[in-house]
């Protein structure tokens, strides 16, 4: 296993390709062009891949739409605006039960926004993103490695729930440069076959794949099936990981980008002598809302950063009630806040809540 | 025992349709089955129905469906075409799905030239939500939302959308027919299997528009709705053939 060095985006469409994604169509838009140019390249070269540019975000969903229905393991990216186009796609690939990978390098506020790293588009990704009540696993990586593992995991949660899964970063996830260990890649012909694809009803009933349930009770039969599937989800999927929490009296609680500032940050203080820690969650949606609400049996103060005006601070607080204080530090636009800076904000709670004593 | 001399094609299933007395949809579904089966083609085909009067095309086409979004059927249909080249993709469209709402997505497939199968469906109003103006209205014609006619300054002018996917070069063969008369329908079908034959020999897009009629939203007989097409409809959209450029002897 050699190690590169690896810009983010390049990293996502390397580890896409050993996931054994074959599809790929996408639009320009910063910041993420990066990732479509790498896959230009990298499936130009390949007899089995299949790399559109399309003519809108829209119809580059719908691509992917399509060919999910056949089978092949497919990716589309963008960034905000538009992710918000492919937003009526993805909602039927939900109704539809389709998997899909959809990478979001999000941009810094609403409408156009800026280029800038930023996570103004938590609410849009956890919440489904578009109509009619859906969800879509969100995977929030922090560093190039975990670029690799969770591209490679979108794909398998994608197959295994038949559902789009969100990849969630940022321009800072996909620009920084680190270094990569990449696994062998899966031969896609080898992946299980799958008895609900479109190939021609050769020797076999003829298939459908719809989101259209006119009648009311198949409608809401079906809706059901769906409440079940992400209560399967929400149950067996959560993912966090856990910094320097066990002696902590106060825990950071962030994601991606933020979580790496974050952690710097906590390392800075620790080496200051306060006892704080990072609590990360992996996956956005499900939310680790039982593994938050463990910890706060022994940390009774959070801390919430986010790089936006405080979206999953919501979920925070849903988790622990009122088992623990909830304060928030944000930086909502795609400024980009140093350790030293979060180690403040952290400070001065270690302070106020009388916590240096302890 | 009487000899069977008229069947119902393999790719049709054995459903009453829901469409309206005289409405062309059933004709033209019909249509797309005998194609299938005389190609030889059913088991390796897979069709994209619209949103509209023909969103639920799978109920009687036997053949593999997935169902897209309003206007996004060919962008669907490219997604399982490039796939799976080995397969005969066909979206099934009306007017309002792919020249209104769909239009970027079905220039740019013919502009492509993918390997695609269109069949649309110009009935020039929205038929299934009630009968609204459609980029195809006609001038004057009254609609839902054109209570007093279609007035191409405020409502705009009938758009030929066959006319604009024949300036891209990658389409192959437009046609567009008519469903109102037995010579009309035997032409059309002609029209379907050369459409389905383009793709086969991968030559690029080709594209069916038929003419149909709406007797329910144009609140008149369907005879004389037929009559309609015939003598008012064809003014503004010639029957046909608008572009071939498929090798001779095809």
């Amino acid at each position: 296993m050699t190690k590169q060095l690896m810009r983010g985006s390049h990293v996502i469409g390397e580890a896409a390709t050993r996931a054994g994604c074959r599809f790929y169509a996408g639009y320009p838009i910063t910041p993420q062009n990066e990732l479509p140019e790498y896959m230009s390249r990298r499936f130009g070269k390949l007899d089995d891949a299949i790399f559109i540019q399309a003519e809108s975000e829209i119809a580059a969903m719908n691509m992917v739409m399509g060919a999910s229905m056949t089978g092949i393991r497919a990716m589309t990216s963008s960034s905000s605006p538009g992710i918000s186009l492919k937003q009526e796609a993805i909602s039927y690939m939900a109704g539809m039960e389709l998997p899909a990978v959809v990478v979001n390098v999000m941009r810094g506020g609403p409408g156009l926004g800026n280029i800038a790293p930023s996570q103004q588009d938590y609410f849009q990704a956890t919440r489904g993103g578009g109509h009619g009540g859906y969800r879509t696993i969100v995977l929030a990586p922090y560093s190039g490695q975990e670029l690799v593992s969770l591209t490679i995991k979108a794909f398998d949660l994608a197959d295994a729930y038949l559902s789009p899964v969100v990849l969630l970063g940022d321009g800072l996830m996909g620009q920084m440069m680190e270094p990569v260990v990449f696994p062998e890649p899966i031969d896609p012909s080898k992946l299980p076959k799958r008895e609900w694809i479109l190939d021609g009803a050769k020797g076999r009933d003829t298939r459908l794949i719809a989101s259209l349930h006119l009648d009311p009770i198949e409608m809401e039969q079906f809706n059901w099936k769906l409440a079940r599937k992400y209560g399967a989800i929400c149950e067996r999927e959560p993912q966090h990981e856990s910094y320097h929490l066990d002696d902590a009296v106060l825990g950071v609680v962030a994601f991606g980008t933020a979580a790496r500032i974050a952690l710097g940050a906590v390392n800075r203080a620790r080496e200051a002598g306060f006892k704080v820690g990072l609590f990360r969650p992996i996956t956005l949606w499900p939310f680790p809302e039982k593994e938050l609400r463990d910890l706060t049996r022994t940390v009774k103060h959070l801390l919430v950063f986010e790089m936006n005006s405080g979206q999953m601070v919501e979920d925070v607080k849903i988790s622990v009630g009122e088992q623990a204080t909830v304060d928030f530090h944000g930086r909502p636009g795609g400024v980009i806040s140093t350790p030293h800076e979060i180690a403040n904000v952290m400070t001065k709670l270690i302070y106020r809540y009388e916590l240096d004593s302890e | 025992m009487a000899k069977q001399v008229f069947k119902k094609p393999e790719a049709l299933k054995d459903n009453i349709y829901h469409y309206c007395p005289g409405c062309g949809h059933s004709i033209i579904h019909r249509l797309v089955a005998e194609v299938l089966g005389e190609l030889g083609i059913r088991e390796k085909t897979v069709g994209v129905p619209p949103a509209g009067c023909a969103v639920l095309a799978y109920n009687y086409l036997d053949v593999d469906m997935g169902e897209a979004p309003h206007g996004r059927a060919i962008a669907v249909a490219t997604g399982i075409k490039r796939a799976r080249p080995d397969l005969v993709v066909f979206t099934y469209q009306g007017d309002g799905d792919i020249a209104a709402i769909g239009t970027a997505e079905t220039i740019h497939a013919a502009n492509r030239g993918e390997r695609l199968t269109s069949i649309f469906v110009n009935n020039g109003v929205y038929g299934m939500t009630g009968g609204q103006m459609a980029p195809t209205t006609l001038i004057g014609q009254t609609t839902t939302t054109t209570p007093f006619g279609r007035a191409p300054l405020r409502d705009g002018y009938p758009l030929d959308l066959s006319q604009m996917l024949a300036v891209a070069r990658g389409s192959v063969y437009i046609e567009r027919t008519a469903v109102t008369s037995p010579k009309n329908v035997i032409k059309t079908k002609k029209a379907i299997k050369k459409a389905f034959q383009v793709q086969m020999d991968n030559l690029g897009f080709a594209l069916v528009e038929i003419l149909s009629q709406c007797p329910t939203n144009w609140k008149v007989s369907p005879v004389e709705s037929c009559r309609h097409v015939e003598e008012e409809v064809v003014k503004s959209y010639p029957l046909g053939v608008i572009k071939d450029t498929t090798p001779k002897n095809k």
